[in-house]
């Protein structure tokens, strides 16, 4: 990188200590970028947010210093801050109240108060209304409201198992044992896509190029998905120890968790099983982009750029974080490997329910329960809709409910949102077109634009319009975001 | 070499090659508009989408690498859908005018841009003496942000901020270019396939009504300035010169000039 020309405007004090917390104190190399300051441009986004979570905004004097320490260019970091939903570059208080006006929190009736920000999914929705309280300064915190849980209740994923005795058993196995225990078990990805879990670890074990990366995806941001939360919570040793065994089996040597900003106490329950247990694992925090979930993206993001989706091929298994091939799996796929190795390899899901029903939560259920029983189970009002897998998912009609919850509908992240008899379904399409016009990155032209047609189309119910839009968003745009865009959307208006 | 099928005629393409190179093998004229030959794909136009047997969905011919017995179809109906939607798509929300390459591809494809909306008006920015930007004209193609990156120029003046239909390109909190790291070589200009960069001198000829293209002769010739040895190619009408570039092909410049060889020429013919 050459020389670069930097915003004159200075950082303060406080924002100056906080970017030094992240990257350093500054070594003296007079007006030159120290050496030991190049190449660190991953630091950029922890950078961006100290400096922020410190004064409140991303001054231009913070994003000037971070610019110099980082040895990034000014305008990139500027694109990359912009990038953030949650870093503000204009001046606003040092508490900010975020408000879901997301799917399961409109069912809720979420409004928004005078001077406060709406916000897409919060990944509340068992507990909607909900909210997200931002407090900067010297102490700074994110309060996640309302504050009280409900108590979990499954047999397996979220009941836990011995600490320690997965990981030794792994230990005894070897990579092959562990990865032979996997494929055995058939398990396949939690996070939507259901790839098949051992054969991706394969991939990676075989690439001669090093280091390998492990990346846990806890960047859960799909519309009424909350069961990585909640695992995150409740189970964060489980999710470490998970982490380790994918590690030992597919030869990483670096583990990244990616949570989303919106999850204070799932990040600091995290952060503390993760300093327990001694492996050389990084937790790395968003800052509210949705298209982040998607395994490149988040690179991108982790390696201090926009996080915009990368071409596939090649895959991450080949070509991943830092280039470097690199193993991606969601929270609760990760969690499975360890019970799968202490013998139970039984193919519990994780589904999030809310919407009308009378008892909201996450329910642990075999694949293959039928989509009724779990309806009953939660005390789910008479639908006219039920949506499976979120925004990216698919709208249930009444007379679609007679189904198995496997992977042959679509599951995604387990998302099951109840639209009662007395629902605004209309509402909530819309409120799904907004949420995508939204979070597209705004890479490419189908998703660029598209989804804003979309949106206008739909208000004016231009029925033949929202068909050719869905198909050149499906067709030709870069990420999973673009290509699912336009799918509740249409199965949704197939109910109207 | 790999050998692949494309609209029914085996090709073969050597490996690395991309589903673009092995299309232009067999004359196959593949629509582009964030694609340059001297700058790394990013394929985010999507007009160059192909369809490849076997895949979920269409892929980009400009980066994809052929496969050996992969079987692509360029022109099928799905094709021929998506090319043409994506081009309505940027009809409706930029102002086409001065991209002659857009144009063409929106007569060929049938696209009628002003159903799903009408761009927006001129916001001509003239913050400095040489340069016109006009961002209502901006495809978002990238490709200035990487001329002004690693591809050229190292000079990262601008880059991508904001997200979504409120992406942009910018400078560091939008301020003017000559606040900015903006060197002003003007490699930015060459690259831009839609007019949104502009010399200001073609600016200010168009707006009165004088930039006659068909008109226009184009010379080679050397740089005067240093040692280096570019070739300049001066873009002349009425005996004046209006603009000048460089070939894309040329082995040192590869299109690029710095601000002397671009815009130092006035001493050509002093201006009255």
């Amino acid at each position: 990188m050459p020389d670069l020309k930097l915003l004159e405007a200075p950082p303060s004090d406080a924002e100056r200590d906080a970017i030094d917390a992240v990257v350093g104190v500054e070594a003296d190399a007079g007006n030159r970028v120290a050496r030991r300051d190049r190449h660190r441009r991953q630091l950029l986004l922890p950078a961006l947010r100290a400096a922020q979570r410190r004064v409140g905004w991303v001054t231009p004097g913070a994003l000037g210093y971070a610019s110099r320490r980082l040895d990034v260019p000014p305008a990139e970091a500027y694109g990359v801050a912009t990038f953030y939903a949650l870093l503000s570059l204009e001046e606003r208080p040092a508490e900010v109240l975020h408000v879901c006006t997301d799917l399961a929190c409109r069912l809720a009736g979420a409004e928004v108060p005078e001077g406060a920000h709406p916000s897409p999914c919060l990944g509340l929705c068992e507990l909607a209304p909900a909210s997200l309280r931002t407090v900067a300064g010297e102490e700074p915190r994110e309060i996640q409201l309302p504050e009280t849980r409900l108590p979990v209740d499954g047999d397996r994923l979220l009941k836990g198992f011995p600490a320690g005795e997965a990981l030794a058993r792994a230990r005894d196995l070897g990579p092959e044992g562990v990865m032979d225990a996997i494929e055995q078990a058939g398990l396949l990805g939690r996070g939507g896509a259901a790839f098949p879990t051992a054969a991706k670890w394969r991939a990676v074990a075989q690439q001669p190029a090093r280091p390998h990366y492990l990346v846990c995806n806890a960047d859960e941001s799909e519309p009424g998905t909350f069961k990585d939360r909640v695992l995150m919570e409740e189970q964060p040793g489980a999710i470490v120890e998970a982490i380790a065994i994918a590690m030992l089996a597919t030869g990483c040597e670096k583990g990244y968790v990616y949570i989303r900003a919106e999850y204070p106490l799932a990040q600091e329950r995290m952060a503390a099983a993760i300093a327990a247990s001694g492996h050389d694992i990084e937790l790395r925090i968003g800052a509210g982009a949705y298209v982040c979930g998607e395994e490149t993206a988040l690179f991108q993001s982790i390696e201090g750029y926009r996080g915009e989706p990368r071409a596939k091929p090649p895959f991450p298994v080949e070509v991943g974080l830092f280039g470097k091939p690199t193993v991606v799996n969601n929270v609760e796929t990760l969690v499975n490997v360890p019970h799968i190795l202490l013998g139970d390899a039984r193919p519990t899901r994780l589904f999030c329910l809310s919407g009308n029903v009378a008892r909201p939560g996450l329910y642990e259920r075999e694949l293959g329960t039928p989509l009724r029983e779990l309806l009953d189970d939660a005390g789910a009002e008479p639908p006219q809709a039920v949506l499976l897998g979120g925004a990216a998912g698919t709208f249930l009609g009444p007379d679609e409910l007679d189904i198995a919850l496997d992977f042959k509908v679509t599951l995604g992240s387990g998302v099951v949102m109840v639209f009662g008899e007395k629902a605004d379904l209309r509402g909530a399409i819309h409120s799904i077109a907004d949420f995508f016009r939204e979070e597209s990155c705004g890479q490419c032209v189908p998703c660029r634009i598209g989804t804003v047609r979309q949106v206008e189309a739909l208000e004016r119910d231009d029925r033949p319009v929202l068909k050719e839009l869905a198909q050149v968003m499906r067709d030709a745009s870069i990420c999973g975001l673009g290509q699912t865009a336009a799918s509740a959307v249409q199965s949704g208006l197939a109910l109207l | 070499m790999i050998e692949i099928t494309i609209d029914g005629d085996t090709v073969e393409v050597p490996a690395g090659s991309t589903i673009l190179d092995a299309a232009r093998e067999r004359g196959i004229d593949t629509p582009t508009l964030c694609y340059g030959e001297t700058l790394t794909p990013v394929n985010v136009c999507r007009v160059c989408v192909v369809e490849v047997e076997g895949a979920r969905t269409l892929v980009p011919a400009c980066s994809r690498k052929a496969e050996d017995g992969m079987v692509v179809h360029t022109d099928s109906e799905r094709v021929r859908t998506s090319r043409r939607l994506v081009l309505e798509l940027l009809g409706s929300a930029t102002d086409l005018s001065t991209a002659p390459e857009a144009l063409a591809y929106i007569e060929r494809y049938d696209a009628h841009p002003e159903r799903l909306g009408a761009p927006p008006p001129p916001a001509p920015k003239l913050d400095n003496e040489l340069y016109m930007r006009d961002y209502s004209k901006c495809i978002l193609c990238y490709k200035c942000v990487e001329a002004c990156g690693v591809d050229h120029q190292n000079t990262f003046a601008i880059a991508v901020a904001g997200r979504g239909f409120e992406a942009r390109i910018s400078t560091e909190f939008d301020v003017t270019l000559p606040e900015s790291a903006c060197v002003y070589c003007g490699n930015c200009i060459a690259v831009c396939p839609t007019g949104a960069l502009m010399p200001t001198s073609e600016y200010e000829l168009r707006a009165a009504g004088e930039w006659r293209e068909q008109e226009q002769t184009e010379t080679d010739t050397i740089c005067p300035y240093c040692g280096v040895g570019c070739t300049l190619t001066l873009h002349t009408q009425d005996g004046e010169i209006v603009k000048v570039s460089s070939p894309d092909d040329h082995d040192v410049t590869r299109g690029n000039l710095c601000i002397k060889g671009r815009f130092g020429y006035t001493f050509v013919k002093p201006r009255p």
